[in-house]
């Protein structure tokens, strides 16, 4: 076997799924020599699970990312084909942003931006092993070429020693049939990283034309539709509608008849799947009661006749889904192009992370997306732009970044896998913040663009219209405080109308919006001199001055958490020798090793007797 | 850094003639100010260190008692910050009520050695004193442990894990509801919520309600038998003493030359002592003593006032009866055996509660326990229920209470499902500290186990 030398990077992505491509461009962006390796160069920004991008939470992970610099969220954009705000009604902490996306456009568009970006080299290439060496690591490929680079980010997906399974078949393999990394996982376990096996899966794609539509209830994007970039000027139409069908008692028998096939439950599957995204026959067996599940046809692109059937994920033989998706209403002569199937993979345990993404106990090793324990093409986002730009910042010799809990959901979906872990695909949820009112998927902008500036990965451009847009902001702020509306027929009428009290003498805007059965919308023709402006402008004062009270008590709640936050732990502590702590506690903070006393407060096992013992410990040694 | 204020009793609880309630912390003296008036309507924020002030303290406008606040500015205090120690009468009653007003008024109940933790972090003790102060945190972590283990399947929990499990199985529906909104999830209805904060308003408002029984119950009322020489204190002490054999201790009173008793009668413990008469007397010594036994009528939990019904009512019977007639009292009627000549009607009138016992041979004895239990709330109370036992729970239930009236209030006012449920999860939060669990994954396991999300 002959080795050669093919070249040095400062950073080194491998995988170049949705977490990859955000580390790749991340660090190249930063002016770091970037290499990014792709098992196979058209699977390059695969979505091999639903064609969509955003939903709950996930929305306001990708308009972070996008705040900060990344990608995903302007991808998207230029690859919806329709756009929908999910939660309408129900609050501004929970409004999220989804687009169905052209998955095929997708992954073209993000291969096209790697190819042009400097500083980059896109590479097929199978990651057989990785070596440290004194000054990084070096990389060998299957053919046996040697990369040294001083930094590495491992985002391997579900290809690291991926297993599909489909009823009692099953195979070595990567997602959407393209083959799996064989070796590289045996090598991480021989390098001592904490592997372990998760699974997941997805549902069937079916033909178009075998579909009846007719008898289904339609549902058609938002008008008009609203982008997740902050640099999308011009998004466009909606160009197709997504459908909505139904489970009923005849699918239920068929799947119960055969569930002893699954290998879930046949026991062949040894990882550990999420609850949340269960397979059908999972939904079935734990929630038996439920007479019908919903499930949601999506296009899967403009150019393709393939349906992606939401919520209908199986691992059943191909056989039994053919015959449970045709017991369902306008699938009765479904053909299945692509089968359903669960995929089992390695990833390691988070707590080896620190909230840089580092491994702590291997210095410029980094892991990002699926292979930290996340499930998600969001969370992956999230997590490879973190991972890209403190490996950059590293090899820069400059300090990291690390975004905290009430910065972000990517600080809380990194604070959670570090300092929790994941005894299951982590998904990011909006009940998963304790700060949501002000983690809005509309203020991401006002929370992260400075700090994605100040990396510098915001441009000067979009830096100067965001401070622009900052000003406007406080302008129309100001003008709402100011702005006196006069007890007028007209007036009054429109606050009848909207089922609030009416005003008898004069009262400011800003009295006005307050009250929850108003909003900017309702009170145009009141309000005559309000300034053409972004509508986001109007959406952020709105909210700002409607929920001013909570979002009040929030901030106080996140200077009290930011107390403990800065009360840092040294990396080298020894818990063990520290007096009072319980064993307990003891044994999780020496695992975890938690970077501050905040940190160390949301351990599992640590009271609050252990962090006062550590507080003391702490002042101690100062 | 900025340290928000503790407050704790720092005098050993139930001994002693005064009360100490110290706060700590950069807004001690705002705190202090907001319950103490001084004297000379001076604030306390306008001392300079080192000084103290005679005054009162006050809650919503009505006098707990009289007290000197005594200011040390910081670094120049025990814990180096900022401090005030509010000097008060003694009993147990009176300085947690001190004590709960100043937590009322912004302070937090302070931690095991919390006060000497800061003094450490502020440099104020050495290392070996720090030292023995984690081994004191230690000792009471374990046995707070302990107790947490006891309590864990008593009816305290139990009590609040159903006020909180209904309030999280309502957080993770409305979870599930945001976070699956295409999921079939039922809605969450206003209804169902107003239900659910109606409900737990009323338990936790319940559950606060027996705190003071609860503390009568495991502290005892600290009970005075007072009247006028030979009207029968001592036959009834005797009586009340030996009618259950159940005598618990005997300690001679430290400060006030009087004998203290402690004794189970029904569902509720006297800690009974007797005063020196009221009279009126031009004895210069003499009166120092009556007027420290009339302030002493006027601070303790209960007065056994004894007449002698065989004789009418004279001017010291009457001062007595002016004296508690805005005190918790029963008027013992004694010596029912024998001709009555005093005036019951006017008593009647003076006291709310009136009983008629011959001490000599117990008769009417019943009837003075029931009374009793009825004064002090017990009568009704069940020993087997839930009830609250400490500061630091009171504590969690209040803010719990707290944040359900807010989440009640964000709803009432058409506020949109989030901005209830960040009231909502502040309540269970509340909760899962009083029972020692953590929050947020609470939420997030009960949403994949009621309901059915997926994609």
């Amino acid at each position: 076997m002959i080795e050669y030398n093919a070249g040095k990077y400062d950073v080194a992505v491998i995988g170049a799924g949705h977490a990859g491509i955000e580390a790749a461009l991340a660090s190249a962006r930063l002016g770091c020599n970037t290499a990014i390796f792709t098992i196979n160069m058209d699977a390059v920004g695969n979505c091999p699970c639903n064609p969509s991008i955003g939903g709950t939470a996930k929305g306001h992970l990708v308009r972070e990312v996008d705040a900060l610099g990344g990608e995903m969220g302007k991808t998207a954009d230029e690859c919806f084909l329709q756009m929908r705000m999910l939660n309408r009604g129900k609050g501004p902490a929970v409004h999220s942003l989804r687009a169905q996306i052209d998955r095929r456009k997708y992954a073209d568009t993000m291969k096209k931006k790697l190819e042009l970006q400097d500083n980059l080299h896109l590479r097929q290439a199978e990651i057989v092993d990785i070596i440290q060496s004194e000054n990084g690591w070096t990389l060998k490929t299957r053919m046996n070429a040697l990369y040294k680079v001083k930094a590495v980010i491992i985002a391997t997906g579900t290809y690291l020693g991926g297993r599909i399974f489909v009823g009692e078949v099953s195979y070595e393999s990567g997602p959407d049939g393209i083959f799996p990394a064989t070796f590289l996982g045996e090598k991480l376990k021989e390098l001592g990283l904490p592997v372990r096996r998760f699974k997941t899966g997805t549902p069937a794609r079916v033909l178009r034309r075998s579909i009846d539509f007719s008898q289904l209830e339609v549902q058609k994007g938002d008008e008009p539709p609203v982008p997740f970039s902050y640099d999308t000027e011009d998004l466009g139409e909606n160009k197709v509608d997504c459908h909505i069908s139904w489970t009923n008692e005849k699918t239920k028998e068929i799947i119960l008849e055969n569930i002893h096939r699954s290998p879930l439950y046949g026991g062949k599957i040894e990882g550990v799947g999420p609850r949340y995204c269960p397979s059908l026959e999972d939904k079935i067996v734990r929630f038996k009661d439920k007479p019908r599940h919903q499930l949601f046809i999506e296009p899967c692109g403009l150019d393709t006749e393939e349906m992606y059937l939401q919520g209908m994920s199986s691992s059943l033989p191909e056989e039994v889904q053919l015959k449970f998706y045709r017991t369902i209403k306008g699938l009765e002569n479904a053909v299945i192009m692509r089968p359903a199937y669960a995929i089992e993979y390695d990833c390691i345990d988070p707590l080896a992370l620190n909230a840089t993404l580092e491994f702590k106990d291997f210095p410029n090793l980094y892991g990002a997306g699926q292979f930290n324990g996340s499930s998600g093409y969001e969370e992956a986002a999230a997590q490879g732009l973190i991972a890209g730009i403190n490996a950059a910042l590293k090899v820069k010799g400059k300090e990291p970044l690390i975004l905290d809990r009430a910065s972000s959901y990517i600080g809380t979906l990194i604070d959670d896998l570090v300092t929790k872990g994941a005894n299951e695909p982590y998904r990011m949820m909006t009940s998963r913040s304790e700060y949501r009112l002000i983690l809005r998927q509309d203020n991401a902008d006002i929370r992260l663009t400075p700090i994605g500036h100040e990396i510098g990965l915001i441009t000067e451009d979009r830096w100067n219209r965001f401070l622009e847009k900052q000003k406007l902001k406080k302008q129309e702020y100001n003008r709402v405080m100011k702005t006196v509306i006069a007890p007028t027929e007209q007036v009054n009428k429109i606050l009848k109308d909207n089922g609030t009290s009416e005003i008898t003498t004069g009262t400011r805007l800003i009295e006005l919006l307050k009250r929850p059965q108003l909003n900017y919308e309702c009170l145009k023709e009141a309000d005559t001199d309000r300034p053409s402006l972004d509508p986001n402008i109007f959406e952020q004062v709105e909210i700002e001055i409607k929920y001013e009270g909570y979002i009040n008590k929030q901030l106080k709640q996140v200077e009290q958490m930011r107390k403990l936050e800065n009360k840092k732990l040294p990396p080298d502590t020894d818990y063990k020798s520290i007096m009072g702590l319980r064993l307990e506690a003891r044994e999780k903070l020496d695992k975890i090793k938690p970077v501050s006393i905040g940190q160390a407060s949301r351990i599992s096992g640590v009271s609050p007797a252990d962090v006062s013992v550590l507080l003391i410990w702490l002042a101690r040694n100062k | 850094m900025k340290s928000s204020a503790i407050a704790a009793i720092s005098t050993a609880q139930g001994e002693g003639g005064i009360g100490v309630i110290r706060i700590s912390g950069d807004d001690a003296i705002q705190i202090a100010d907001k319950v103490f008036k001084c004297a000379g309507n001076k604030k306390l924020s306008d001392l300079e260190g080192y000084r103290a002030s005679f005054g009162y303290v006050e809650k919503d406008g009505e006098k707990i008692d009289e007290a000197v606040a005594l200011v040390f500015k910081a670094p120049h205090s025990y814990t180096g910050e900022d401090v005030v120690e509010i000097s008060c009468h003694g009993g147990l009653f009176i300085t947690k009520k001190v004590l709960r007003t100043v937590l009322e008024a912004g302070a937090t109940p302070a931690q095991a050695g919390e006060f000497t933790k800061r003094a450490f972090l502020n440099e104020k003790i050495d290392l070996a004193e720090a030292e023995s102060v984690m081994d004191i945190i230690k000792a009471k972590s374990e046995s707070a442990a302990r107790a947490a283990l006891v309590t864990k399947d008593g009816a305290l929990s139990k009590k609040i894990n159903e006020i909180k499990d209904d309030l999280i199985n309502k957080a993770a529906h409305l979870s599930a509801w945001a976070d699956y909104p295409e999921e079939d999830i039922p809605e969450v209805t206003e209804e169902s919520l107003q239900i659910s904060l109606n409900n737990a308003e009323k338990k936790l408002t319940y559950l606060l309600s027996t705190y003071d029984i609860g503390q009568t119950v495991k502290e005892g009322i600290d009970t005075v038998i007072a009247g006028r020489p030979n009207v029968g204190k001592s036959t009834l002490m005797n009586l009340l003493t030996g009618s259950e054999k159940s005598i618990v201790t005997e300690i001679p009173g430290t400060t006030r030359d009087i004998i203290e008793e402690t004794v189970a009668l029904g569902n509720v413990i006297l800690r009974l002592s007797d005063t020196a008469g009221i009279r009126e007397t031009d004895n210069t010594v003499e009166k120092i003593g009556v007027e420290r036994a009339k302030k002493r009528l006027l601070n303790c939990g209960l007065v056994l006032a004894v007449f002698d019904s065989s004789s009418p009512l004279n001017n010291d019977d009457k001062e007595l009866i002016e004296t508690i007639e805005n005190v918790p009292a029963v008027a013992v009627i004694n010596k029912s055996d024998l001709q009555r000549n005093i005036d019951c009607d006017y008593i009647e009138s003076k006291i709310k509660h009136t009983v008629y016992i011959s001490a000599s041979n117990g008769e009417g004895l019943k009837n003075l326990i029931d009374v009793i239990e009825e004064i002090a709330g017990t009568s009704s109370f069940n020993p087997s229920e839930g009830i609250l036992s400490n500061e630091r729970q009171r504590d969690a239930v209040n803010s719990a209470l707290n944040s359900v009236k807010e989440a009640k209030e964000a709803l009432n006012y058409g506020m949109t499902f989030d901005a209830v449920t960040v009231s909502l999860e502040d309540a269970i939060s509340s909760l899962l500290e009083l029972t020692g669990e953590k929050a947020s994954d609470e939420i997030v396991d009960k949403v994949f186990h009621n309901f059915c999300v997926g994609k």
